[in-house]
């Protein structure tokens, strides 16, 4: 059964390869299949670890220390079925809108985007899976590279200046993130003398050369992550690039970095994380939080409004760090912190890519990202402006909503632990976010002036529909996801390095 | 007393760290692909210093296929930079990010 993590990499593989080749004509049918696929593929393996536990697969036969493996428990499946479900949301909203996006720009007949669309994306959506299925530190250096070259290309299908200056700030930040992380790799191999995430986590020691591989491979990752203050590249990058392009990138692609930066921490240097570490990393995330938000409130454009969001909700992810480590002479790990941070990325994952869809959208109909412009929104755009208010829901963490489960936890857990001063700054933010998402609401609802709205595909809104009530709809039922994530909880130290060695399910 | 492998080493270390200095402070941007190219033979040297390990010495074949697999990685990273500055460039005029001066 280990077979289908394989496929889950090797079927968007086939499909950018087949979409590259054929003619351009049938790419959005042959990709849109073979996005189906994977995305059945993901699924199956999710539900595969949910029912069976972990899954173990030696490439080739060669097993570690020497050999590449694919690993993969609840943390893991967790993040290819968050990908699968959102990327297959986002493959149905591009199937539209770039087909309306180029008779709008050129006239039918012309070039088409969605020609080279569709290898770059289903190359993306390869590459995160293989992130994601990896337990070798090399292998995932290359799966990193491959997630950031192929996510600076599907910004090209952008053609204006704005877009190529974007992306090339993101692919110089990205590469120069890469090689810190590889020298980091080098030194724990100089050091170790394996690459398998759960070897060298078992006979870490805390000397020089591993300090200094934890900070080269922390603050790369960090950039690519966009954690405040190296969030430069992020705004430009995810406001520019075309809509379906900007929901995958901000749903996706950054959680790639972020999952990657907690496996590291949490399995590989958790001898070495300490209280003052976490509250390092908190300040930090509190600072992404407040900046961010705050960045948010000052835009006048929606596209950057959302991007400035993105960066704001990673701060809320990043505050597991100091809630989960043990803090004020308490030896356990908090669980619930660890829980609530990760499902925050879940919620996130759907409402941004839901709310970059809507905006997508109003684009299309408006012509314009401008705020101001939007008067009449909810008259014209009923179900966009209503996809876009729920996903704000989520993001301020409103009951019944996924982000108000994820914050609920964060919350309990800094009370829990004597960090109040985290659940201040959660709150706080809330606010900040309930802010900027009225702000939009409030022109949505003003009575219309010219210009007139443009009719948009009734699929693109309906898609973000779609992500924006799951956002909503995960706080009612958030009992299997938990699941999922407690057996991918890194911390129950033992029972891991015995599976990973011993027992496992095949 | 240091041994060969040490040298080689901090020497990538000091290489990595002039070199990530180049990316940052100058804002041409042929410049900044080739100081990227340099971080990466630094990491490069880095490995090719420890492949040389243990007692009695043997060569270790791991980090040459990982510099080997890690040069593919430069190749095709380095063309993507180079078309994308050449794309700004036919665009702008310029060979520089607009908010960047030179330092």
């Amino acid at each position: 059964m280990s077979d289908l993590v394989v496929w889950s990499i090797c079927l968007p593989l086939l499909g950018a390869a087949a979409t590259f080749v054929g003619p351009g004509r049938l790419a959005p049918a042959v990709g849109g299949a073979f996005a189906l696929a994977t995305a059945v593929t993901g699924a199956m393996v999710t539900w595969l670890v949910y029912d069976g536990g972990v899954m173990r697969h030696e490439l080739g036969g060669w097993g570690a220390p020497l050999g590449v493996e694919l690993y993969v428990d609840g943390l893991n499946v967790f993040m290819l079925g968050m990908t699968a479900v959102v990327a297959l949301a986002i493959s149905v909203a591009s199937l539209t809108y770039f087909g309306v996006r180029d008779h709008a720009a050129s006239g039918p007949g012309r070039w088409s985007s969605a020609g080279g669309y569709w290898p770059v994306w289903l190359t993306l959506w390869a590459s995160m899976n293989l992130a994601f299925a990896s337990a070798d530190l090399f292998n995932l250096y290359i799966a990193l590279e491959l997630v950031g070259l192929s996510a600076v290309a599907l910004m090209l299908i952008g053609r204006d200046t704005q877009v190529l200056t974007a992306a090339m700030r993101y692919l110089l930040a990205s590469l120069m993130a890469s090689l810190g992380y590889l020298l980091g790799v080098a030194m724990l191999y100089a050091r170790y003398g394996t690459l398998d995430l759960y070897l060298i986590g078992a006979q870490l020691t805390g000397e020089p050369a591993t300090w200094m591989a934890m900070a080269l491979m922390s603050v790369g990752l960090f950039v690519k992550t966009a954690l405040f203050p190296l969030h430069f590249w992020l705004p430009p990058a995810h406001s520019s690039a075309p809509g379906p392009v900007s929901a995958i990138l901000s749903a996706l692609v950054v959680k790639v970095s972020f999952y990657l930066l907690l496996r590291l921490w949490f399995v590989v240097f958790a001898d070495l994380l300490s209280p003052t570490f976490g509250q390092v990393v908190g300040v930090l995330a509190a600072g992404a939080i407040v900046g961010g938000s705050v960045q948010a409130i000052l835009q006048r454009r929606l596209k950057l409004l959302i991007a400035y969001s993105t960066v704001a909700q990673l701060g809320y992810m990043f505050l597991l760090v100091p809630l989960t480590i043990p803090y004020g002479g308490s030896e356990a790990w908090h669980g619930g912190a660890w829980s609530g941070g990760m499902y925050h990325m879940l919620s996130h994952a759907l409402a941004k890519s839901a709310m970059f869809l809507a905006a997508a959208a109003v684009l299309l109909s408006v012509g314009s990202d401008r705020i101001r412009h939007f008067r009449g929104m909810a008259h014209e755009l009923p179900v966009a402006t209503f996809a876009f208010a729920l996903a704000g829901v989520s993001l301020m963490g409103l009951p019944p909503s996924g982000g108000f489960v994820a914050k609920w936890f964060l919350v309990s857990a800094a009370i829990e632990t004597g960090q109040w001063w985290w659940a201040v700054v959660i709150l706080g933010g809330g606010l900040l976010t309930a802010a900027y998402i009225f702000m939009v609401i409030r022109y949505a609802f003003l009575p219309p002036s010219p210009p007139a709205f443009k009719p948009v595909p009734k699929l693109l809104q309906a898609t973000a529909m779609v992500l924006a009530l799951l956002a909503v709809l995960i706080g009612l039922r958030a009992v299997e996801p938990f699941a999922l994530l407690e057996m991918g909880t890194p911390f129950v130290e033992a029972a891991h390095v015995g599976t990973h060695q011993g027992e496992v399910a095949e | 007393m240091m041994d060969q492998a040490t040298i080689y080493a901090m020497a990538a270390v000091i290489v990595f760290c002039f070199a990530l200095w180049g990316l940052i402070s100058y804002a041409h941007l042929i410049r900044k692909i080739m100081a990227l190219n340099i971080m990466g033979s630094a990491v490069f040297l880095f490995f090719g210093a420890m492949t040389r390990r243990g007692e009695p010495e043997t060569t270790d074949p791991v980090p040459q296929a990982m510099v080997i697999t890690g040069i593919v990685v430069a190749v095709a990273a380095t063309a993507f930079a180079i078309s994308l500055a050449k794309a700004i460039h036919r665009r702008t005029g310029q060979l520089r990010l607009p908010e960047e001066r030179d330092a």
